[in-house]
């Protein structure tokens, strides 16, 4: 979205033309021209300070796109630690962010410029608004004085952005740039994490200072107490030791507490099986015999059998959302629910809170451990439970005239791979068989697009996962994407990216020439009626993948599963894997919209 | 599933095996699975399938003490819309406190819609705190009304009655100028319908919590001119 000839109104605009300037002896336009200084040298200009601040605040890493009102920022950022990576839309910017931020578990940092710059950054916002990701947008502005005159590439980004951010920021002066970008990179992360946005018009990061921004706090009263309240923490243990079919529900708050460890502790000591949300997905191991794996729409048969029948349910760091509970009606119908969650709004929102924790998910699930007297006598439901694993497991069936299944793909790429490898994907079907067979044993190795289902997600999450693994030295680990046809159509321009980078990143496309959510819809509640969702006009993605200078291969058959696969991570630099599946193919079990969990289908014609 | 045969030679051995386990199709269904009988309401709350309770809205008064940076009130009114909670009103205006302003809202929601209004509500940055306002708290609004100048003597009368004042009068119109609680409003806007009401302007009730107790939780009554700082939240956090 660079347009910088266009803008002969930003020449008049200069900060030193400011009457307010301290310093009256700088020369016009001489900010603009001065050589940014070394990392960690003096702050000459409000840009500068901006960079000072995120040096301080721990930044490493950049995602971003460059552009007429931004330009003094990138400016600033030559020469800085700070590395930069630059993305070929604003998007993919956002989104690689957000990715970086889940896997490095620090917020994320994007750039873009004013207008559309800022406007192509939102559906990246809005996505880790919903997730509670941790994430730094700062985005360019015309200079203050044509602010509300509809100037050229002026959008009202704060007024856009405020519903998809913990808080918003358009900066004002340049002596407090710095500090207001600090402060809201902390706020990012304080509490409940979530996507901040400073908005910053061009004549104030021109405009000269020498105010080397303070040390950084999130706002007062953004910070909230890490413990839960002692009465109400023996309360739930209480209810605990009594239970009968206690059940665990671990969200994505666990994993974004940094509470994988104490929720492995306390369900282990107390013999509590576990469910996980689809964002909770890696917070407690898959293979370990307490796991159900994750419940939902999507989610495992027995999964949703034990989240039907739990008499407690102890919920930590989840917000309830539709897609998990189903019809509330029939949500866990039996069960006190325990809810632990850092948000106070969070709790008794979608579901009641019998016995409301407010706190750090970590602090709160130890100070629960320390409070369970005895164990719930629960022999005979961790016994159902897995008989329930018996009765309902996650299976496909693979017939001789069927063509190649999906699921069969991402069980190939799982044998191939060690645990710490890091997953990403977009949205749609091959996102619930990446999620459903593949076995996740640590947190932060899966990085999805949960709240908002945003197709495109793939791709730029794996830039910005495979960044975040680079700068940790974790060099080794492996990021694959498994992105769908319509997915990968949106956002395959960060392919470009990939290889400019020389990022080991392996992209399987599980193509099934539709887009298959859609179609598996419209089969089940649009009698067939195959509207918009035939994709058979879908390019050679291989040969495209050639074309950007990635390693290009096209997958058909069974056999060509596991040489493609050894290829593919034997390769050093991205590759692109087109692998054509069952059109056919159906997620399965699924609960019907606003349904049961207990009444999942798991043939499609009991939808 | 195995995918044991990786890399074998033909396509069909490289084909998973049929699985001893049971493929979806072929596991019980709904209608052969025992469903449990309890039941939630709207709000997520157990109950008693044979008598499930309805949830009443009822108005409330909802105070909220903020900082007055530009775009407070987009913010506030924001939240209410996208969140779909049901305002009759809202007024602002500033303290004594640089820099501080009250937002009072009257709103009509059940009584889970009330605590979500007040946890997102302090959600916002700029809030520094909020809550109901107590049932018994003092509240007013102010209403002008443009009235048909026909007849004088009567609305002076009128206006009388309800303790108002006549605030312009002309050849052809009088405006007066009444506050009170909105039931007080009401009842005088009904009594001046019969001289006909050209125009009307209501500001929407505002209120104080009565003698010691704070307005919105957090604040320090008797301190005006004090800053009321945002740490104060921390002492009346939402806990239940």
């Amino acid at each position: 979205m660079s347009d910088t000839a266009a803008q002969p109104r930003e020449e008049e605009t200069d900060g030193s033309d400011d009457p307010g300037q301290p310093d009256g002896s700088n020369e016009p336009g001489e900010s603009t021209d001065t050589e940014s200084p070394p990392s960690g040298g003096p702050v000459t200009t409000g840009a500068e300070s901006v960079v000072a601040a995120l040096e301080a605040a721990g930044a490493e890493t950049a995602f971003g796109v460059q552009g007429g009102a931004i330009m003094p920022v990138y400016d600033a950022l030559y020469g800085s630690s700070v590395r930069h990576v630059t993305m070929a839309h604003e998007q993919g910017a956002a989104h690689a962010a957000d990715a970086y931020g889940v896997v490095a578990g620090e917020p994320g940092l994007c750039l873009a410029t004013s207008g559309p710059g800022a406007t192509n950054l939102v559906t990246g916002i809005a996505d880790a608004d919903m997730d509670s990701d941790a994430m730094l947008a700062l985005t360019g502005q015309v200079p203050t004085e044509f602010v509300g005159n509809d100037a050229f590439q002026e959008t009202d980004t704060i007024g856009v952005t405020r519903p998809i951010t913990k808080h918003n920021y358009f900066a004002s002066e340049a002596d407090t740039v710095g500090d207001v970008v600090g402060e809201a990179f902390e706020l990012s992360r304080a509490g409940r994490p979530g996507p901040t946005l400073v908005d910053l018009p061009k004549d104030i990061t021109q405009e000269q200072t020498d105010r080397t921004p303070g040390p950084a706090a999130p706002p007062a009263g953004t910070d909230p107490d890490p413990n839960a309240d002692a009465d109400a923490v023996e309360a739930a243990a209480r209810a605990i030791e009594n239970a009968e079919r206690p059940l665990c529900l671990f969200g994505g708050g666990v994993i974004k507490a940094e509470a994988s460890q104490a929720a492995r502790t306390f369900a282990r000591t107390y013999g509590i099986p576990v469910t996980t949300t689809m964002p909770g997905i890696g917070s407690f191991p898959e293979d370990d015999e307490l796991c159900l794996s994750w419940a939902g729409m999507h989610g495992t048969g027995y999964a949703n059998m034990a989240i039907t029948h739990t008499d407690c349910l102890i919920a930590v760091g989840t917000r309830f959302d539709d897609r998990l509970t189903g019809g509330i009606d029939t949500f866990a119908p039996e069960a006190e629910v325990v809810h632990i969650d850092i948000d106070p709004a969070e709790i008794s929102k979608n579901v009641h809170a019998d016995y409301p924790l407010i706190g750090d998910a970590e602090r709160a699930l130890d100070q629960l451990t320390a409070a369970v007297r005895e164990a719930p006598d629960a022999e005979a439901w961790r016994e159902r439970c897995a008989e329930w694993k018996e009765t309902y497991p996650l299976t496909y069936t693979a017939p001789e005239d069927e063509p190649l299944k999906p699921q069969f793909v991402v069980e190939a790429f799982d044998e191939a791979t060690d645990d710490d490898t890091i997953v990403t994907t977009g949205v749609g079907q091959h996102q619930m068989w990446a999620s459903q067979f593949w076995t996740y044993t640590e947190p932060r190795t899966w990085v999805s697009s949960h709240g908002l289902g945003t197709m495109g997600y793939g791709v730029p999450a794996a830039v910005g996962a495979r960044v975040a693994a680079d700068t940790m030295g974790e060099t080794d680990r492996d990021v694959i994407c498994f992105d769908g046809d319509g997915s990968f159509l949106m956002t395959l321009q960060e392919l470009s990216v990939a290889v400019r980078e020389d990022l080991n990143v392996t992209i399987a496309v599980l193509n099934n020439e539709y887009i298959g959510m859609v179609r598996q819809w419209q089969d089940a509640f649009y009698e067939g009626r195959h509207m918009a969702s035939d994709y058979t006009w879908m390019p050679e993605f291989d040969k495209l993948a050639e074309a950007f200078g990635a390693l290009g291969l096209r997958v058909d058959d069974y056999d060509e599963v596991a040489p493609a696969v050894e290829e593919a991570l034997d390769y050093d630099g991205p590759v692109v894997i087109d692998f054509h599946v069952d059109p056919e193919e159906n997620v399965l079990p699924m609960v019907p919209s606003g349904g049961a969990n207990g009444q999942f289908a798991t043939a499609e014609d009991q939808l | 599933m195995s995918g044991d045969s990786a890399g074998s030679a033909s396509a069909s051995d490289a084909r998973p095996e049929a699985d001893s386990r049971p493929a979806p199709g072929d596991q019980p269904g709904p209608d052969e699975r025992a469903h449990p009988d309890g039941r939630r309401n709207l709000e997520g709350i157990r109950i008693d399938p044979a008598v499930e309770a309805e949830h009443h809205s009822r108005r409330a008064v909802i105070s909220a003490l903020v900082e007055d940076e530009p775009g407070v009130l987009a913010r506030v009114s924001g939240l209410v819309s996208r969140r779909q909670f049901n305002i009759e009103s809202l007024t602002v205006g500033p303290t004594t406190v640089d820099g501080h302003s009250r937002i009072t809202m009257v709103v009509e929601e059940t009584d889970p819609g009330i605590d979500q209004i007040e946890k997102q509500m302090a959600k916002l940055k700029p809030v520094i705190s909020v809550g109901e306002v107590a049932g018994d708290a003092v509240t007013s609004e102010l209403v002008l009304l443009k009235l048909q100048g026909d007849e004088p003597a009567e609305v002076y009368a009128v206006t009388e009655m309800y303790d108002g004042r006549t605030v312009d009068a002309g050849p052809d119109t009088v405006t007066v100028e009444l506050t009170g609680d909105s039931t007080r409003i009401n009842n005088a806007i009904g009594a001046f319908k019969q001289f006909g009401i050209i125009e009307i302007a209501r500001t929407g009730p505002t209120a104080l919590a009565r003698g010691d107790t704070p307005t919105a939780p957090g604040e320090k009554p008797g301190t005006a001119g004090e800053p009321t700082t945002h740490d104060d939240r921390r002492d009346t956090p939402h806990r239940q």
